[in-house]
């Protein structure tokens, strides 16, 4: 199996928009750590580009490049044609580009409605007396959450007392309002319950619809390929599949993701552990053909 | 706001979810007050009130009320700005003698110049500001913790006070200003008393609880106030989002800076000469101040009221001691209680607010 049959672009599919943000031969160092090499991403209007690889694999360091938090130190970053350098989530935000963060949703001790608009809040009155405008703030988080599924009794109570799923779909909530042109989210379903994800990839499909760019960052190929149009698998910090939906299988993916050979091993191993029933275990697709 | 339509609004997914049904019941009256952070200071102020007023007889006088918020207002309005600077996320140990050195500096400009003392006024409020902003950039800088960054800057400028002076003085304190240009109108601001149904009220304690209503303004109905909670709540996610976390904490580190001047200026016109040892272990009671007044020590969470609350708990005990003709050195042993018992309060009452 060659990566390259795979990653043949469909024109009809890919060509037609040009990308909001493009990433081309990306490379992150932390340190000696090479998060990132050489990686090619283009996030194009009304298409949904998959993340997906191995904890560790560098989705996170990709995503905060893209969003501002960290500079890549490699490559180029484009941001409608024009080379960027992000130097804080604030200029992202201001292009556009809104994310939700694996590991930095919210701020537990702040209130649910003051989660939703940090960063972001609406004044008024003039000048000296300029003044959170609360009524509005509250009204918005409640009908944007309410949209999403969730109903809470009380905005004021801290958000950290929410369960993790339910801090995430705010956190979701918040991005999808504030994410003008393209949403990142980073494994926004991992916390989630099977009717929360159900909702989580239904607001993807949505904003899709609406001509976003979307990154949808995620562990499970199942719910990739349900919303994706475009998949990239990493793997130690290098882009080992680059791929558009009429190109790769489900089974495929899966694979790809799995680490096709590494699964096939594994499964000999446990083979040869008692009481591990092999035949059970899901076939290992080692190339499109078989 | 850099966009104006709310973009999801427009086309919400089919929400499979059925009518909003209430879990909990409405939150009683008192669920809602133990939320708020200064209920423990609140409960032992008034536990302290009834605690002197019983075993002090001078302490039930009007005059000795107007003396006990006198002593709260000039421990009071360091607090506050240092309050602040905890739910920040920050501790400033250079707070106690950045009173001084305002106060040295004032005065002793205004002396050496021979010129109105507005002039020393002025320039000791530039002095104060850049030492906050020194100790924000400082912090910023090095990503050192602000517990050692602030105390180098407090060995720093105790060790400042003390050279300048014995330098300029050839004495540990500062030449009397009082027949300078400007001392009258200066102590007028600063210093004065003003008379309140026939009691005389020092003019910091109405500034003092003006800079409470101004501190819980901003704090709950600005901006700056929800990121003042974010940076100190979690600094991370807070940058995540857009807020300027550095901004923040660098002006927070300002206001306390404005408000060594503040109480500065007030010692000075009071007083006319100034220590310049003065000062040291201050901050440790600003600091406590705002414990007591709910702030968690490690940020995100407190209340200007509950620090104002702290500081007039001090201004009691401080004073009802004294009226009760005990013995002063019992004041520290009183104040660690009070410090023990408040923060088991606060924890006490956080359990229960988190609790649905
Ligand atoms: N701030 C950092 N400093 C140093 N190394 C880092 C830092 N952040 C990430 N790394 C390293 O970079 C690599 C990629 O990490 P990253 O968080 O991007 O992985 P990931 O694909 O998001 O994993 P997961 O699926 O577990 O979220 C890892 O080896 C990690 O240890
Ligand atoms: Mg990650």
């Amino acid at each position: 199996m060659t990566t390259n049959d795979l990653t043949k672009p469909t024109p009809a599919a890919e060509g037609t928009t040009e990308p909001v943000v493009q990433l081309k031969g990306v490379g992150k160092l932390y340190g000696n750590v090479r998060a990132l090499e050489g990686i090619d991403l283009d996030v194009r209007p009304g298409q949904v580009t998959c993340v997906l690889g191995d904890n560790g694999a560098g989705k996170s360091t990709l995503i905060k490049i893209i969003s501002g938090l960290h500079q890549h130190d490699e490559g180029e970053y484009v941001v409608d044609g024009k080379p960027v350098r992000l130097h804080n989530p604030r200029e992202a935000l201001n292009l556009g580009i809104a994310t939700v963060y694996q590991d930095l949703a919210t701020v537990p001790l702040m209130p649910v409605w003051r989660n939703f608009f940090l960063g972001s809040e609406l004044t008024r009155g003039p000048w000296p007396i300029r003044r959170l405008d609360i009524e509005r703030m509250k009204e918005t988080t409640q009908t944007e959450l309410s949209a999403m599924g969730i109903h809470l009794d009380n905005l004021e109570q801290p958000i950290g007392t929410l369960s993790g799923g339910q801090r995430q779909s705010v956190a979701i909530a918040r991005a999808v309002y504030f994410g003008a042109r393209v949403l990142i989210l980073d494994e926004p379903t991992a916390a989630l319950g099977v009717k929360q994800s159900g909702v989580v990839l239904k607001y993807i499909a949505a904003a899709r619809e609406r001509g976003l760019g979307v990154i949808f960052i995620t562990h499970n190929p199942h719910h990739a390929y349900m919303v994706g149009d475009h998949f990239s698998v990493l793997r130690l910090g290098a882009l080992e599949l680059n791929a558009a939906r009429d190109d790769v299988s489900l089974e495929e993916l899966t694979n790809h993701m799995a680490g096709g050979t590494e699964l096939a091993a594994l499964k000999h191993e446990l083979a040869q552990v008692r009481g591990v029933d092999v035949e059970e275990l899901p076939e290992v697709v080692n190339s499109p053909s078989t | 706001m850099t966009q104006a339509a709310p973009p999801a609004a427009a086309t919400p997914p089919a929400s499979p979810a059925a009518a909003p049904k209430s879990r909990t019941a409405e939150r009683s009256l008192a669920r809602r007050a133990l939320a708020r952070p200064e209920i423990g200071a609140l409960v032992a102020a008034v536990g302290v009130y009834i605690f002197f007023f019983a075993v002090a007889p001078t302490f039930r006088q009007a005059d000795s009320f107007a003396t006990v918020l006198y002593q709260g207002s000039t421990l009071g309005i360091m607090a506050l700005a240092v309050s602040l600077l905890m739910i920040g996320g920050e501790f400033d140990l250079s707070a106690g003698v950045a009173v001084t050195s305002s106060a040295l500096a004032a005065s002793m400009l205004s002396f050496q110049l021979t010129a109105n003392v507005w002039v020393g006024v002025g320039v000791a409020l530039v002095i104060s500001l850049s030492v906050g902003l020194i100790n924000g950039l400082l912090l910023i800088k090095t990503g050192l913790p602000s517990f050692l960054v602030s105390l180098a800057s407090f060995l720093m400028l105790q060790g400042l006070n003390l050279a300048i002076t014995k330098l300029l003085t050839d004495n540990v304190a500062t030449n009397a200003i009082n027949d300078m240009d400007g001392f009258e109108s200066a102590k007028a601001v600063f210093a004065s008393e003003v008379t309140v149904f026939g009691v005389d009220v020092n003019i910091t304690v109405f500034y003092w609880l003006a800079f409470a209503g101004l501190a819980t303004w901003v704090l709950l109905r600005t901006k700056f106030g929800n990121w003042i909670f974010a940076a100190g709540g979690s600094k991370e996610s807070a940058r995540a989002v857009g807020v300027p976390v550095n901004l923040t904490k660098i002006a927070l580190f300002m206001t306390v800076g404005f408000a060594a001047w503040f109480v500065g200026m007030h010692l000075l016109f009071e007083y006319n000469t100034v220590q310049a040892g003065e000062g040291v272990g201050n901050e440790f009671y600003y600091i406590i101040a705002a414990v007591i007044g709910g702030c968690l020590l490690t940020g995100g969470y407190g209340s200007a009221i509950g620090a104002l609350l702290g500081a007039f708990i001090f201004g009691m005990v401080n004073q009802g001691i004294v009226y009760a003709n005990w013995n002063p050195d019992w004041f520290k042993f009183f104040v660690g209680v009070m410090l023990l018992l408040a923060t088991l309060v606060n924890l006490w009452v956080r359990r229960q607010a988190a609790r649905r």
